[in-house]
């Protein structure tokens, strides 16, 4: 019979990873019927389709999906495939169109996917009825705060059900903008990892592996000005905490060390920057009150909404989202986010904050792929050497560190549950 | 020395210019490229989708200014900046070379590149793309304000990260 998936006895103290799941090209069949069908998958930002016609095109789940704001400003999602014999209508990443005139043989339809037109349509017979053959929009699309997921399963619980926990953290990133508005900035980044996409789920909030793995950012950061002596008794520079947020979604939650746009300033912002990060935040008191600001501007949260989708709210904000290409590689794709109302002097530090850590270009990102890259290495030894130790804080009740694995615990434990068809936890 | 006049800059002194680096980058000599750079230089990749993006409104992949650049030359040059480490071997092709604009003490040229590299697994990279370069005229000769290498591929993808430079 086959090993479980997971060990997790929390009476022991244990919890252990059956690394057969990050290798084995069956588990990730699996997977694309019993996760990624089954739960609400992250699709796009509304501000990135901001006015009427605007369109993206995307891969969600594995599928071509055309997302659009239509004519009366409604926002859609296609599945991007033609309904005559199923070409891939928009070919474009973005843009604005009124019609999408699919190249093979001409059928042409408007944003709201009502097909408008057929070449030569008098050889089709009585029956045929261009009314019938409108793109197909995505079963389910549902939105929180901006926040646009797809559901290709069958009767999805509403969007913000399935958010739990997950949409106070997301409140918190809203927050930071007077006006509620926040904006995918320009540029994206799109990089390879030849890894299981389950390992960077890990990664976006382990807060354990900072020390290790990323010393030459920690010395840049030190070298500018910014302490990163580890308190006694911490893996951190700073306190932090790991959290469940309900059905797999889960957060790691810091006091913040390392800057923050809105609103912490650091010595690498420069000194002119100071007045204006000191408005941004009296904006904050003003707006949210003393304890609430304190919150958004003075604490670092890596959220995992369950089960591709990343937001790390820190040295800027980042959206990242990754798709495996295979059962050893991913496609990540991430961007920048920030208040809609940010000044240009703002928005260039946000950008210059994020890139000091994050992207294929950063100086930690890439640790952490070669990281993901080795662990995946060392994985064909799976038959030999069976588990992997997910079990840090299991020794205590109460309250886990960031350093902690509860977090990682809370993704495996519905990651099963979901696979095994137990009841997801 | 005093800085010589831009227009009696010539191609072959930015070519000239443009092989020694290409030569310190491949031999990862990089102190002593970082001797080619002033003092206020910055080192950009833009983003694959936004290639002529300014980056004070777009995500780049890098954007350093020179302390960035320092700091990514002390990185790179310690045995801990892990996706460097060991570290990649390049090799870097340099070619079309043009001098496209000259002002003050300054002049815009643009050359094509492809960086071949290569890691572990046998793995190959061909980086492709375009560079412009801003180069002043000082008085140590012909030195770096800016270096913008544009990559032609649409999204990174296979090539992973850019970690080292490009
Ligand atoms: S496949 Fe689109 S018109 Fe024929
Ligand atoms: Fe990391």
């Amino acid at each position: 019979m086959d090993r479980p998936f997971i060990v997790d006895e929390p009476d022991k103290e244990r919890f252990r990873l059956n690394r057969r799941v990050l290798v084995d090209p069956e588990i990730l069949e699996m997977e694309h019927r019993r996760i990624f069908d089954r739960c609400w998958i992250y699709l796009g930002h509304d501000s990135e389709i901001p006015g009427n016609g605007d369109f993206r095109t995307r891969n969600v789940a594995g599928r071509p999906v055309l997302l659009v704001r239509d004519a009366e400003g409604g926002v859609r999602a296609f599945l991007n495939t033609c309904r005559h014999r199923g070409t891939m209508v928009c070919r474009e990443r973005e843009g604005n169109r009124t019609r999408f005139t699919c190249l093979y043989h001409g059928w042409t339809y408007d944003n709201r996917g009502t097909l408008t037109h057929v070449p030569g349509e008098e050889a089709y017979g009585g029956a045929f009825d261009k009314a019938d053959f409108s793109l197909t929009e995505v079963p389910a699309l549902e939105e929180y705060r901006g926040f646009r997921f797809v559901h290709f399963g069958d009767d999805p619980e509403p969007l913000a059900d399935y958010l739990a926990g997950a949409k106070e953290y997301l409140d918190l990133v809203v927050d930071q903008s007077p006006s509620a508005r926040l904006e995918i900035v320009s540029g994206t980044q799109e990089y390879d990892i030849r890894a299981n996409w389950k390992l960077l789920v890990e990664n976006s909030f382990d807060d354990y592996h900072l020390h290790a793995t990323h010393s030459t950012y920690l010395e840049y950061m030190k070298d500018s000005g910014v302490s990163v002596r580890l308190p006694k008794g911490l893996m951190m520079p700073a306190p932090g905490v790991g959290r469940s947020l309900g059905n797999g979604h889960a957060v790691v939650d810091n006091v913040n060390f390392r800057g923050r746009p809105v609103a912490a300033w650091i010595p690498l912002y420069g000194e002119e920057a100071k007045p204006e990060i000191e408005a941004i935040r009296a904006e904050l008191v003003a707006r949210l009150g003393e304890e609430r600001a304190r919150r958004v501007a003075d604490t670092n949260r890596n959220l995992v909404v369950f089960p591709n989708l990343v937001i790390n709210d820190g040295s800027a904000v980042t959206v990242r989202t990754f798709w495996p290409t295979a059962v050893d590689r991913m496609r990540v794709t991430a961007w920048a986010l920030g208040p809609v109302e940010e000044s240009e002097t703002s928005r260039a530090r946000r950008l210059d904050s994020f890139l000091t850590f994050y992207g294929p270009g950063g100086l930690a990102t890439p640790d952490d792929v070669e990281a993901l890259e080795l662990v995946q290495g060392g994985l064909a030894t799976w038959r030999e050497t069976e588990w992997s130790e997910i079990s840090r804080g299991m020794n205590k009740t109460g309250e886990q560190l960031n350093t902690d694995e509860l977090h990682l615990r809370t993704f495996w434990r519905r990651w099963n549950a979901l696979m095994t068809g137990g009841d997801p936890a | 020395m005093t800085a010589a006049p831009i227009d009696a800059v010539r191609r072959e002194d930015v070519e000239a210019l443009f092989f020694e680096e290409a030569a310190l980058l491949d031999a990862w000599r990089l102190d002593d490229w970082l001797g080619l750079l002033t003092d206020d230089a910055r080192y950009l990749v833009p983003p694959n989708d936004v290639p002529d993006g300014d980056p004070r409104d777009t995500l780049f992949t890098i954007a350093d200014d020179i302390r960035r650049i320092r700091g990514r030359v002390k990185r790179l040059n310690s045995a801990e900046a892990h996706a460097e480490s060991p570290r990649s071997r390049t090799r870097r092709m340099v070619s079309n070379v043009r001098i496209v604009e000259r002002a003050g003490d300054e002049l815009v040229a643009e050359a094509n590149f492809i960086v071949y590299r290569f890691r572990r697994d046998e793995r190959i990279g061909e980086y492709v793309g375009r560079y412009r370069y801003r180069l002043r005229s000082t008085g140590e000769g012909l030195r770096i304000a800016e270096r913008r290498a544009v990559l032609d591929c649409e999204e990174l993808g296979g090539l992973g990260s850019v970690s080292f430079i490009l």
